[in-house]
């Protein structure tokens, strides 16, 4: 087997992974809020709808929560799968390309067959 | 293990190709078992010119003829095609990007066991005497009219080498991404790299509509579900539109290797880099794109109303404009080359022109009045058999002729080779192209016979003339093959003199880890380069010689496919058979134990020691 190597960083490149490191940290802290968040929105207004309350139409709530939805699965995969670094070209390429078809075909199903 | 060459009994030698994950013998099994269903889907496509041949035949019954041409079909673009084009992929590929084996050894052979357990279970359904007549298409209103159990052959069969089919694309793949040896960037791949890459990825796309599609088929067979049965509140036409999704992406699936295979052939032979090499990489992406984008092509005739025509036929024109590119590429990178006209040489140079009708006919079919002329005619006949045999046949026999010695050690014979390229082409012209004018004249697809007097008697002569002429091509390039392994004259690394990609600096065949040392890719085309720069052994390594890790051998992917192979026999008699509920759940559970099996099992594989890989390098002569 190849000799084990250690390789030992210089001050200034620790430096540089700590601050790194924390700066994932604190976006990593923002987005878990943020999704949190927008959880208990899409939350309320559901129940703000059950209740009745004026103005929570179901024409409102349901293109809401899908917002919301499709928001959430972004950060997912951006922040917390980590596609927004480096190295993650070749996912994002097939899975836009799976979107997209995944969002076309639909849409011509709709269009031609069940119109 | 060694590498130093032993007699091994014939068990030991079959258990070896039974559990081989090296994907140079998968290539083999794939070549192998592609050929074997070549030449049966061959038979039932001469038994089918032998029917047309003069008016009013009664050489087969109506009923055999559409099992004919279903079964040919199938048969042609399932299980002779691709698993060819797999078998040149598997043996290659890894070698043009400098790797040892592909990323996932075990998935590898899984999927080609599952080819393989899939085309037994469809052609046992001659046997049964109850065989797929639906047309190749199986389109939902035939098939699920269809009596006995012909069209449950179909679905079951296609669903076990479909998933098979699947798992192949994913491990190319992953393969391509990760497996590069170093200096090998995107832009310094063969093309015919880049094609498998695309072809993978449309694949991985292309399968999953397909699995769905057979499933809801067997489902509304087998176990009374209703999606395609318009009075249970089904809808016959969504199989359609499934089965063209991935129908029409499955042809490019097919073309795309063969475009790569030429792209080889013609630089090598013209002794040239080969001409616009980004622009060919963007035109391959663009076609696998667009790929996805026309399906309803298929379909105009079907009343999607004039917009929806509209667009899928201007899509459809699209891909004319990338596949033109390449066309061009290819004769530019002939012009001002010194040419040697080989025998694979001379399958590229026939390919041109063969493609091109090909494809300006598809053009043809594309513009949507002009289609309502031309669907179901013989046109269609003639237009898919001159871009599958014209491109994709052609592009293999060209590939046998091209790495016959990387795969096998030996060199096929030029003159033979020559003879079976000329009574190919020949013929195949001759059968084909007097089916335009078949179309032309009116002459519908798929009829079982035709009558006196409507001026087709001597077309369809003539295109059974054509058909045999092809047949005597294949069957000199099956003597040419035999006589070639009897001799067994061995060959070093470039026996064509001119290779440039990473598969021509190693042995023929080669050693089963392929290269001692991982290779240092410099550029596109590296083994000229290097070669140009005086390298004689066109290689420089990228590591010093050290311990290879390589995986171990299983015979659990031939038991798991083994296991949806019983329990497909089960589904089919469930209802009838008491045994067949039985039988479905034995099998599905057999395959699950085998898998359980793979996943407790801890094998991480062994070691190439070092003093190993130095001693065959001192038996080859040493290589510094
Ligand atoms: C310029 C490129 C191409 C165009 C514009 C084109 C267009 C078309 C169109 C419009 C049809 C449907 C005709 C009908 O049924 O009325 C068709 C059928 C077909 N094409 Fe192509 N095509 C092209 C290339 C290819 C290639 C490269 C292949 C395969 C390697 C291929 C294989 C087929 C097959 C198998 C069918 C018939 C399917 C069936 O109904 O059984 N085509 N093509
Ligand atoms: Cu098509």
């Amino acid at each position: 087997m190849a000799d084990v190597q250690v390789y030992k960083r210089t001050p200034a490149e620790q430096q540089l992974a700590q601050r790194r490191s924390k700066k994932a940290m604190r976006d990593q802290v923002m987005m878990f809020s943020l999704m949190i968040f927008l959880t208990l929105i899409s939350f309320s207004m559901v129940v703000a709808h059950e209740a009745g309350v004026a103005g929570f139409s179901k024409y409102l709530i349901i293109p809401m929560v899908m917002l919301f939805a499709a928001v959430q699965v972004g950060l997912q995969l951006y922040y917390f799968m980590h596609m927004s670094e480096k190295g993650h070209g070749i996912p994002q390429m097939f899975m836009y390309t799976g979107a997209l078809l995944g969002f076309l075909i639909p849409l011509t199903f709709v269009t031609i067959v069940w119109w | 293990m060694s590498s130093v060459a032993q007699k091994k009994g014939f068990g030991a030698t079959l258990w070896d190709w039974l559990t081989t994950v090296d994907h140079k013998k998968i290539g083999i099994l794939y070549f192998l078992g592609g050929g074997f269903f070549f030449v049966v889907g061959g038979i039932e496509a001469m038994l089918i010119r032998w029917q047309l041949h003069k008016p009013n035949n009664d050489f087969v019954s109506a009923g055999l003829f559409n099992d004919l041409i279903t079964m040919h079909g199938t048969t042609m673009i399932f299980l002779a095609a691709m698993p060819i084009l797999f078998g040149f992929m598997n043996a290659i590929v890894p070698l043009q990007i400098g790797a040892r084996d592909v990323a996932f050894p075990f998935i590898n052979s899984l999927g080609f066991w599952m080819f393989f357990f899939g085309g037994l279970f469809l052609n046992l359904s001659w046997f049964f005497q109850q065989v797929p007549d639906a047309g190749w298409t199986s389109y939902a209103s035939l098939s699920i009219a269809s009596e006995g159990h012909g069209v449950d052959f179909y679905a079951i069969g296609l669903q076990i080498a479909g998933g098979g089919t699947l798992m192949a694309g994913i491990n190319f793949l992953v393969t391509i991404i990760n497996m590069r040896a170093p200096g090998m960037t995107y832009m310094r791949m063969p093309l015919f790299t880049w094609t498998t890459f695309v072809a993978s990825a449309m694949i991985l796309f292309a399968f999953p509509p397909l699995t769905v599609g057979l499933f809801f088929l067997t489902f509304d067979r087998m176990f009374g579900g209703n999606f395609f049965d318009h009075t249970m509140g089904g809808n016959t036409i969504i199989w359609e539109h499934i089965f063209w999704i991935f129908g029409h992406p499955e042809v490019y699936i097919l073309i795309l290797p063969a475009f790569g295979i030429f792209s080889e052939i013609f630089s090598t032979f013209s002794r040239k880099r080969l001409f616009g090499y980004p622009s060919m990489v963007f035109a391959t992406v663009l076609i696998g794109f667009l790929g996805f984008m026309v399906w309803a092509h298929h379909m105009f005739t079907v009343g999607l109303g004039p917009t929806a025509n509209a667009i899928f036929a201007v899509a459809t024109m699209a891909i004319a404009v990338p596949t033109g590119v390449k066309i061009f590429n290819w004769l530019l990178t002939m012009w001002g080359g010194s040419i040697r006209i080989t025998t694979p040489m001379l399958y590229a140079l026939g390919f041109i022109p063969s493609f091109v009708m090909g494809g300006v006919t598809g053009v043809m079919q594309g513009a949507a009045p002009l289609d309502y002329q031309l669907h179901d005619t013989y046109f269609i006949v003639a237009h898919f058999h001159y871009v599958i045999v014209g491109g994709v046949v052609l592009g293999i026999l060209a590939a046998t002729h091209y790495w016959w010695p990387k795969m096998f050690g030996t060199m096929l014979n030029e003159a033979l080779g020559k003879v079976t390229f000329w009574f190919f082409f020949i013929g195949f012209h001759l059968t084909f192209l007097i089916q335009h004018w078949l179309g032309f004249w009116g002459m519908p697809r798929r009829v079982w016979t035709f009558m006196d007097g409507q001026g087709w008697n001597s077309a369809n002569f003539i295109s059974t003339i054509g058909a045999f002429l092809m047949a005597i091509g294949i069957i000199v390039l099956v003597y040419n093959v035999i006589v070639t392994s009897v001799k067994n004259v061995k060959v070093a690394n470039d026996p064509w003199g001119d290779g440039r990609t990473l598969e021509w600096a190693i042995e023929s065949p080669p050693i089963y880890y392929n290269f001692p040392a991982t290779p240092l890719v410099r550029g596109l085309d590296t083994v000229w380069i290097e070669k140009m720069e005086g390298n004689e052994t066109g290689l420089t390594p990228a590591e010093p010689i050290k311990d290879i890790h390589m995986p171990n051998g299983s015979i659990i992917p031939l038991l798991m496919s083994l296991g949806l192979f019983i329990a497909g026999f089960g589904a089919m008699y469930r209802t009838e058979e008491s045994w067949g509920l039985p039988v479905l759940i034995f099998g599905l559970l057999w395959t699950f134990v085998a898998m359980a099996a793979r996943s407790l099992q801890d094998d991480t594989g062994y070691y190439i020691k070092k003093d190993e890989i130095l001693r065959d390098l001192k038996r080859k002569g040493g290589q510094k």
